[in-house]
C-alpha cells in the first residue's frame, strides 16, 4: 500500500495562527485543504512537508456570499461538491459551475475544495510518477532532479497547469484574496498564476488564499470546454476557458480566452481575443478566431493523448467554447 | 476432397461421462436459474477476505527493491545499511533463490529475485521484511544496487535485429523465444482458386488486466515445518509447483497453497510469481508470517498481459466471399520472459479456422524477448490480435467485393460436429445464429452505410465482428497424463454436501458453478451446499481459473462426482422406500418414487439410510478432455472440449473534426452451449464487452523510450489506474446482449465457456464501425481518438485513408521462419501428422 | 523513522465507538483495515484514482485513502460492514447480489457506499444520474450494467414497489 510520510498535524482555529505557523515552520509545512492533491503527492514523495497544517477549522472558509455589488465570494474550503450544485452560481455562473463539475470524480469532488483546486500543483507524466519510477528514469527538476524530461534542453520545468477552475476564473476576471501575516491582499486571479513548472503561483509561501471573488454578472458570457479521454477522472489535456463581453447589438467588446492544459500556466489566446473583437460572433469568426488560438500554446509530450493530436483539434475546442459563449 | 465434402467427424464423447447435454430446460431446478451465487452475500457485504485482509500475529511486511535499468548485469549489492535499520527482520537477494522457475517446463527462465541480470525496469532485485511496511519501504532505499548496463531490446523490431546481447540463453536464436511454422493443406492451390485477394499488416499494442485487486501474499512457515501460503492466484497449483521447485529441498507435501478469492483476476494472476516465491523464503528466514501487498505499480510490474502483435495477413477469396486460403504472420512482442508466451504464439494461429471454415492455412508467428514487464494470457490469450486482424481484414474483403460483411461471415462458417484445417474438433456451433441475432436487433441492414449525423454532428456507424473461444485448454501446462479436474464430495447424515475443488473463484462463479451443478444433480438447494475451493492441502488438484475451463472441466468433474454420490444415495433411499432406483427423482431436498412422487423421504433422510447401508460416504469425480486428433508439433495448443461462439455490432458517433468517437450501443451474442446460470452468465458477457471496449478505445501498455547521459531510459509510461486509461460508468454503452444456447455434447448440460469469447470481436468491430461512419480505416489497436483523426486527414489529403503499420516488406522485423512443417488437412486425407516432420525422441519432447 | 507520537482517538464507526492509537499520517482507509480489521474497505490505488476504498463520513461518501483519520476523530465513519442490519442485507446489497453485481466483489464495498449515498437523496434516481454518481468508482468485471441495474431495483424496493430484474438484464434479449 502507498503510504504518506510521517508528518506533524495541525488545526490551526483561525486563519491568523494557519499563516503564523506556516511562517514558524517555513519549508517543512504546507497547507492543506481536501488533500486531494496533496497526500498523492505526498504518497509519491513529491512533497514531504513535516508539518501539514490543515484549514478545516479555520472559520469563515467554507461560505458562498452574494455580495451587495453582485460579486460572488466563495470560501476558499469551499467543497467541489457542493459548489456544482449551488443554485445562485450555477443561475449566474454556469461555466464556473460546469468547471468544478467537470474536476475528476464525484467521490473526490466531495473532498477537494476550490482553493485546493486553484493552486492545483501543475502535472507532467514525468512527474507524477511514483519515487520508483522517478529513480528509474533520473529525477526531474521539479523534484529531487537536474533535468527537465519533456524538454532536456530547456532550464525550466514545463509541467502543466491542470485545473479547471482556473482558466474559467482567469477569464472572467474572478479575483483572489490571499491573507499573510501581514495582512490581506486581493489580486486578479490571473496575476496568482506564473509561466513555470515549478514556481507556478505567485503568492508568497506563507500567504494563505481565503476567498475567491466572481465578477457580478453582466454583458459578458462564459464557457468551459474539456478535452480529455473519459469524462471522469481525467485531467484536461485542453481546457478552454472563454468569456465574451458584447454591447446591446451582440458585438463583442472584450473577449477572455485562457488555454488550460496548454501549458505551465492558463495561457491567454491573445489572437484570438483580437479576432473576436468589433464582430458578431458568427460562425466563421468564431472559427477565424479558433485557428489562431494555440499561437502562443506550449503543448508537449507530458499529458495523456498525442501532442500532436492535441494542438491539431485545439482550434476545434476553441471555437465551440466560443460558440457557447452565443 | 474439399472442405464441404468433409464428413462429419465423429464426436468425441466418453461413455463414463453422461454430461447431460440434451437435458430439456423444464427437467431442470437449478440450471439455468438466476440462482445467486454461493458467495453473494460475502460479497455484498465486505466480508470476503481476499489475500490483503489477511493477518496473522507476528506478521511481517515485505517489499521489494526493483529494478531501475531496463536491462543490466548486477555487479554489486550491498544491503549492509538496509539491514540495520529500525524494524528490518529479514533480507533476501537473488543468490537465497538460485533455483529458476516460470509457468512452462520450457521456458524457467525467472528468478524470484534476479541472480545476476535485470531485464526491464520493475525486475525485482532485493527483498525486505520489517515489522512495518514504511520501515521495510526505507530500508530498500538504503540498499545500494551497482549496475553495469547492457544495450536495451525495446521492440520486435530491435529483438529480430539484435542477437547480441540476448536477454536469455534459450530459445531459437538471438532475441527470438520461439518461432513456429505451420502450413495445413495446399496453400499455391488455395490462392490459385481465389478471384480475390487481399494482403493486409495491422498491430495490436499490448495491454493488460488491471484487476481492481492488487496481488498480495502472506505466508506462514510453521514451527512443524510446512508452509502454508494465501495468494491472490488463479493457479494455486501451478504456484506449489514452483514454490516446490524453488524452494526445494522442502517438499512438495509441506507446502500448502491456498488461493484467496481473487478480486478479479483476467489471466494475470495466473503465473508463479516472483513476490509469491521471495514471501515464502523470507518467511523460512525469519520464522514469521510475511505479507507482501503490492502496489498499483507493482500491478503494471507484474503484467503477463496482451501480447503487442504485429500481423500480416494474405486472405484468398472466391468472388462469392468464400475463404480459399490464409497465411498469416504473427510477431509478439514478449517482453522479459517467457511465461505463457510459447502457448500465446500457437494461440496467435491457432483458432483462425474454428471461427470460419479455411481450406489451406499456414501460419507462422514469432516472440521476440524485449526489455518491458513480462506479457502472457489476458482474457482471450494470444487469439484477440489475430481475431482484430482478421475480422478486419474480412469487412475490408466484404467492401472489396460490395458484399454485406455479415452474410459473407455466414457463409464461411465453420460446419459443426466437424474438424479443421489444423484439426481441431469443433462440436456444438452457433455462430450462425450469433449473427441472426445481432444482424436483427442493430437493424444491421437498414442502418448501415448510412453515415446518418447525430443532433451534435457526429456520424452514426455500424460495425460487425465475430470470434470463437476454447473452453479450457485440452493440454494441460506442463506433460502429464493426469486429470485436469477432480472433486470430492462429502455427505453425511446431517444433510450436508460439501464440495471440494482445487479450482479458484476470480469472480466469475466458479465456486457457484460447482453448486448448481451438484444441486441440480442431488436436488438439493445449491445455496445449502459447502463448497471447498483452491487449498492444495484439502482439495483435489485442479489446474487453475486460466482459458475459461472451468466450467467445463472442473463442471464434468463435479458433475461425475454428483452423480456417483446420487447412485449411493439412491441406492439406500431405495432401500429404504421399497422402490426400484431407477423410479427415483432427486428434488426440492427430496428422494422420491417418479410414479407416485408422495411416496418419498428428504434429501437427509436419504443419506442416513445410504450411510446405515454403506458406510461414510464420499464420492470423486475427475475430467480428462477428449484426446486431440492434432498430433504435429504444436497441435498441443488449440485443441479444447467445445468452443463457444460470438458475434456483435458496435455502433460508434465519430466526430469528424476531431476524431472523437463514443460507443452508444452494442448488440452481443454469444453462444455458450448452455447457461448454467443466466444472471451471471450475462454478468460475463457484459463484462467482456466492458473490457473489449476499454481495449478498442484507450488501453495500452505504452512505453518511454529517452536517451539520458548516454544510456537508454526504457520504462512504462504511465503505471497508475488514472494514466493508463480504463473506461469507467460514462463511457459504459447500452448493451444488447442474447444468450446463444447451443449445448455440446463435451459439457455440463451442455455448458461452454463464457467470459472470454465475447471480448474478442468488440476491438474489430469498432475499427469496421469507425469505418462505416467516415471510411477511415484503423489497423491499428487501440483504435484511439488521435488515430482515427489521423486517418482522417490522410483521406483528406488525398492519401491512404489508413492509420496503421507500414504494408511493406520493413513493415514486419525480417525473420527467417524456416522450412514449415506441413500437415495434411483431414479433407486431404490427412492423419493429424506432420509428413515432413522428423521423428521426435518421445523423452525430450517430455 | 521518527515516528511522532502515537494518538489515541475515539472513532465512531458504523455507530460505535472505536479507541485506538495511531501517527497522524495514518489515513481512514489504514486505521479502518489494519487498526480497527475493518476490511470490508478496498484499497486500489490509495492515490484516490479507483473508488475502491470509498466510506461515509457524515454521511457523504469519500475517499478513505485520502482522508486522514484524526479528521475522522468526531465524526460518524460508515463502511460496508455498517450497511446491513443485523443478518438482514440492505436492499441495495440485496439488489447486488440478486443481478450478480459484484463479481469479483472487490470494488463493490465502494459502489455500495457511493451508492447508498445516491439512494438516501434520491429515491428515483435516472440511469444518468446513477452513471454519473458512480463515475469514480472504477469496476473490471461487471461492465457497470448489473451494477446500473442493481442501483435502479434497491431504489425501487426502496420506495416500496415489489420490484423484481427485469426479463432481458437476467436472460438476454
Amino acid at each position: 500500500m502507498l503510504r504518506l510520510p510521517t508528518f506533524s498535524y495541525h488545526r490551526p482555529k483561525t486563519a491568523a495562527e494557519a499563516v503564523r505557523l506556516k511562517k514558524e515552520h517555513g519549508k517543512d509545512a504546507m497547507f492543506v485543504a481536501g488533500g486531494t492533491d496533496l497526500y498523492p503527492n505526498m504518497k509519491r514523495r513529491h512533497q514531504t512537508p513535516t508539518h501539514v497544517i490543515s484549514l478545516q477549522d479555520v472559520p469563515g472558509l467554507a461560505s458562498v456570499d452574494v455580495q451587495q455589488d453582485g460579486t460572488v465570494a466563495i470560501g476558499a474550503m469551499c467543497r467541489l461538491s457542493d459548489l456544482e450544485r449551488h443554485a445562485h452560481l450555477l443561475a449566474h455562473y454556469p461555466a464556473f459551475a460546469h468547471a468544478v463539475k467537470e474536476i475528476s470524480t464525484p467521490l473526490l469532488r466531495n473532498m477537494g475544495t476550490i482553493g485546493g483546486n486553484l493552486l492545483l500543483d501543475t502535472r507532467c507524466t514525468y512527474y507524477d510518477q511514483s519515487h520508483e519510477w522517478r529513480e528509474s528514469i533520473d529525477f526531474c527538476m521539479k523534484k529531487d532532479g537536474a533535468i527537465c524530461w519533456v524538454a532536456p534542453g530547456s532550464p525550466r520545468c514545463w509541467a502543466v497547469q491542470s485545473s479547471d477552475t482556473v482558466p474559467v476564473v482567469c477569464a472572467i476576471e474572478a479575483k483572489v484574496e490571499l491573507v499573510s501575516p501581514e495582512g490581506s491582499r486581493t489580486i486578479a486571479a490571473s496575476d496568482l498564476y506564473r509561466d513555470d513548472g515549478i514556481q507556478y503561483l505567485t503568492k508568497k509561501p506563507e500567504e494563505l488564499l481565503t476567498r475567491l471573488l466572481l465578477p457580478a454578472p453582466g454583458n459578458w458570457k462564459a464557457s468551459y470546454l474539456k478535452l480529455r479521454r473519459r469524462d471522469t477522472f481525467d485531467f484536461p489535456v485542453l481546457g478552454v476557458g472563454a468569456c465574451v463581453w458584447t454591447d446591446a447589438q451582440g458585438v463583442v467588446t472584450k473577449a477572455s480566452i485562457r488555454l488550460g492544459g496548454a501549458g505551465s500556466f492558463a495561457i491567454p489566446a491573445v489572437d484570438a481575443e483580437k479576432a473576436l473583437l468589433g464582430h458578431k460572433l458568427t460562425d466563421e469568426v468564431i472559427a477565424a478566431a479558433g485557428e489562431k488560438a494555440m499561437k502562443p500554446a506550449r503543448t508537449m509530450d507530458n499529458t495523456d493523448l498525442d501532442v500532436y493530436w492535441r494542438r491539431k483539434v485545439a482550434p476545434v475546442f476553441v471555437a465551440r467554447a466560443l460558440l457557447a459563449c452565443k | 476432397m474439399g472442405l464441404d465434402e468433409q464428413k462429419t467427424a465423429p464426436s468425441v464423447v466418453r461413455a463414463d461421462a453422461p454430461w447431460r447435454h440434451d437435458a430439456k430446460k423444464d427437467e431442470l431446478r437449478v440450471i439455468g436459474k438466476p440462482i445467486r451465487k454461493i458467495d453473494a452475500r460475502s460479497k455484498v457485504a465486505g466480508l470476503t477476505k481476499f489475500a490483503d485482509d489477511l493477518k496473522l500475529p507476528r506478521m511481517l511486511h515485505m517489499k521489494l527493491l526493483r529494478s531501475t535499468a531496463a536491462h543490466a548485469v548486477i555487479k554489486h549489492i550491498d544491503v549492509s545499511k538496509a539491514k540495520s535499520m529500525p524494524g528490518v527482520k529479514g533480507v533476501l537477494t537473488g543468490q537465497d533463490m538460485p533455483i529458476p522457475f516460470g509457468i512452462l517446463p520450457v521456458s524457467q527462465d525467472e528468478h524470484a529475485l534476479c541472480l545476476d541480470t535485470v531485464r526491464f525496469v520493475g525486475d525485482p532485485v532485493v527483498a525486505i521484511a520489517a515489522m512495518e511496511e514504511e520501515q521495510a519501504w526505507d530500508a530498500c532505499r538504503a540498499v545500494e544496487v551497482e549496475y553495469q548496463t547492457l544495450q536495451t531490446i525495446g521492440s520486435s523490431h530491435e529483438a529480430a535485429a539484435t542477437d547480441e546481447p540476448r536477454l536469455h540463453d534459450y530459445g531459437v536464436r538471438g532475441n527470438i523465444h520461439r518461432l513456429e511454422n505451420l502450413e495445413f493443406g495446399d496453400l499455391k492451390d488455395g490462392f490459385a482458386r481465389a478471384d480475390h485477394i487481399r494482403e493486409d499488416t495491422v498491430f495490436f499494442e499490448g495491454n493488460t488486466h488491471l484487476p481492481m485487486e492488487q496481488h498480495a501474499t502472506l505466508a506462514h512457515f510453521d514451527k512443524d515445518g510446512k508452509l502454508t501460503i494465501w495468494s491472490s492466484t488463479q493457479t494455486p497449483h501451478y504456484l506449489h509447483r514452483a514454490l516446490a521447485r524453488v524452494l526445494h529441498p522442502l517438499p512438495a507435501h509441506h507446502i500448502r497453497v491456498i488461493a484467496c478469492p481473487n478480486g478479479g483476476g483476467f489471466g494475470g494472476k495466473s503465473d508463479p510469481f516472483n513476490h509469491e516465491i521471495a514471501a515464502a523464503k523470507m518467511s523460512m528466514l525469519t520464522g514469521r508470517p510475511v505479507k507482501i501487498a503490492l502496489t498499483r505499480e507493482e500491478v503494471f510490474w507484474c503484467h503477463r498481459g496482451r501480447h503487442p502483435v504485429l500481423m500480416r495477413s494474405k486472405m484468398g477469396v472466391t468472388k462469392t466471399g468464400r475463404i480459399t486460403a490464409l497465411d498469416f504472420e504473427s510477431y509478439l512482442d514478449g517482453g522479459a520472459y517467457g511465461s505463457y508466451g510459447t502457448a500465446s504464439t500457437f494461440y496467435t494461429g491457432a483458432l483462425q479456422t474454428v471461427t470460419y471454415a479455411v481450406e489451406n492455412y499456414h501460419f507462422r508467428g514469432v516472440r521476440f524477448f524485449t526489455c518491458k514487464a513480462p506479457c502472457g494470457p489476458k482474457r482471450g490469450h494470444g487469439t484477440v490480435q489475430p481475431r482484430f486482424a482478421i475480422e478486419v481484414q474480412l469487412d475490408k474483403v466484404a467492401c472489396d467485393l460490395g458484399l454485406d460483411p455479415a452474410e459473407m461471415r455466414k457463409q464461411n462458417l465453420a460446419p459443426r460436429e466437424s474438424l479443421t484445417a489444423n484439426f481441431l474438433r469443433i462440436g456444438s456451433m452457433g455462430l450462425g445464429a450469433c449473427i441472426d441475432k445481432v444482424v436483427e436487433g442493430s437493424g444491421w441492414k437498414a442502418r448501415r452505410g448510412k453515415q446518418e449525423r447525430t443532433k451534435d454532428g457526429r456520424i452514426r456507424g455500424l460495425g460487425l465482428a465475430c470470434s470463437s473461444y476454447l473452453s479450457g485448454a485440452g493440454l494441460p501446462i506442463y506433460w502429464n497424463g493426469l486429470p485436469h479436474s477432480g472433486v470430492q464430495l462429502k455427505l453425511d447424515r446431517s444433510g450436508l454436501v460439501t464440495v471440494f475443488c482445487g479450482s479458484t473463484d476470480i469472480g466469475q462463479g466458479s465456486d457457484s458453478v460447482l453448486s448448481w451443478i451438484v444441486g441440480e444433480v442431488l436436488g438439493v438447494d445449491p445455496l445449502g451446499i459447502r463448497v471447498v475451493t483452491s487449498d492444495t492441502d484439502l482439495t483435489p488438484v485442479d489446474l487453475g481459473s486460466y482459458s475459461s475451463r472451468v466450467t467445463v472441466m472442473t463442471g464434468n468433474a463435479a458433475m461425475q462426482a454428483a452423480e456417483r454420490a446420487r447412485d449411493i444415495v439412491a441406492r439406500g433411499a431405495a432401500e429404504h422406500l421399497q422402490v426400484p432406483v431407477n423410479r427415483l427423482v432427486f428434488a426440492d431436498a427430496r428422494v422420491f418414487d417418479s410414479e407416485n412422487p408422495d411416496k418419498g423421504i428428504s434429501f437427509q433422510d436419504a443419506v442416513i439410510a445410504a450411510e446405515a447401508r454403506c458406510g461414510t460416504i464420499g464420492t470423486v469425480g475427475s475430467y480428462t478432455p477428449p484426446k486431440t486428433a492434432a498430433k504435429f508439433r504444436g497441435g498441443g495448443v488449440g485443441p479444447s472440449p467445445s468452443y463457444s461462439y460470438s458475434a456483435c455490432v458496435v455502433e460508434v458517433e465519430v466526430d469528424p473534426d476531431t476524431g472523437i468517437y463514443r460507443v452508444p450501443k452494442v448488440w452481443m451474442a454469444h453462444d455458450i452451449g448452455r447457461a448454467l446460470n443466466a444472471a451471471v452468465a450475462m454478468g460475463q458477457i457484459e463484462g467482456s464487452v466492458y473490457m473489449g471496449l476499454g481495449e478498442a478505445m484507450m488501453e495500452e501498455m505504452a512505453y518511454r523510450d529517452r536517451s539520458h547521459k548516454g544510456h537508454r531510459v526504457f520504462v512504462h509510461k504511465i503505471p497508475s489506474l488514472l494514466e493508463y486509461k480504463s473506461p469507467s460508468t460514462m463511457e459504459m454503452p447500452e448493451v444488447v446482449t442474447y444468450v446463444v444456447e447451443d449445448p455440446d455434447k463435451n459439457g455440463p448440460f451442455g455448458a461452454k465457456e463464457v467470459g472470454q469469447g465475447p471480448l474478442l470481436p468488440i476491438m474489430p468491430a469498432v475499427a469496421n464501425a469507425v469505418f462505416d461512419a467516415v471510411g477511415v480505416r484503423v489497423d491499428e489497436n487501440p483504435i484511439s481518438f488521435e488515430k482515427v483523426f489521423a486517418a482522417l486527414l490522410a483521406k483528406k489529403e488525398g492519401k491512404d485513408a489508413r492509420f496503421g503499420p507500414s504494408l511493406g516488406k520493413d513493415g514486419v522485423p525480417q525473420v527467417d521462419f524456416g522450412d514449415s512443417l506441413k500437415v495434411k488437412t483431414p479433407w486431404q486425407g490427412g492423419d493429424g501428422t506432420a509428413w515432413n516432420e522428423p521423428k521426435r525422441d518421445k523423452k525430450a519432447a517430455k | 523513522m521518527s515516528d511522532p507520537d502515537k494518538v489515541l482517538a475515539t472513532f465512531v464507526v458504523n455507530g460505535e465507538p472505536h479507541q485506538c492509537a495511531f501517527a497522524p499520517h495514518k489515513t481512514l482507509l489504514e486505521v479502518l483495515r489494519e487498526e480497527l480489521d475493518l476490511c470490508g474497505t478496498k484499497h486500489g490505488c490509495e492515490l484516490g484514482e479507483c473508488g475502491a476504498c470509498t466510506v461515509q463520513v457524515d454521511d457523504v461518501p469519500v475517499l478513505s485513502c485520502l482522508y486522514l483519520a484524526l479528521d475522522a476523530v468526531g465524526k460518524q465513519v460508515r463502511t460496508v460492514e455498517g450497511l446491513a442490519n443485523g443478518p438482514t442485507l440492505h436492499p441495495l446489497q440485496d439488489a447486488f447480489a440478486d443481478l450478480g453485481a459484484a463479481q469479483c466483489g472487490y470494488c463493490t464495498p465502494g459502489v455500495l457506499m457511493t451508492a447508498e449515498a445516491l439512494l438516501r437523496d434520491n429515491r428515483c434516481p435516472s440511469r444518468d444520474e446513477v452513471k454519473q454518481c458512480l463515475a469514480g468508482n472504477l469496476c473490471r468485471c461487471t461492465g457497470y450494467l448489473k451494477i446500473f441495474e442493481a442501483v435502479e431495483l434497491a431504489a425501487a424496493r426502496m420506495r416500496g414497489e415489489d420490484k423484481q430484474p427485469s426479463k432481458e438484464s437476467i436472460y438476454g434479449s
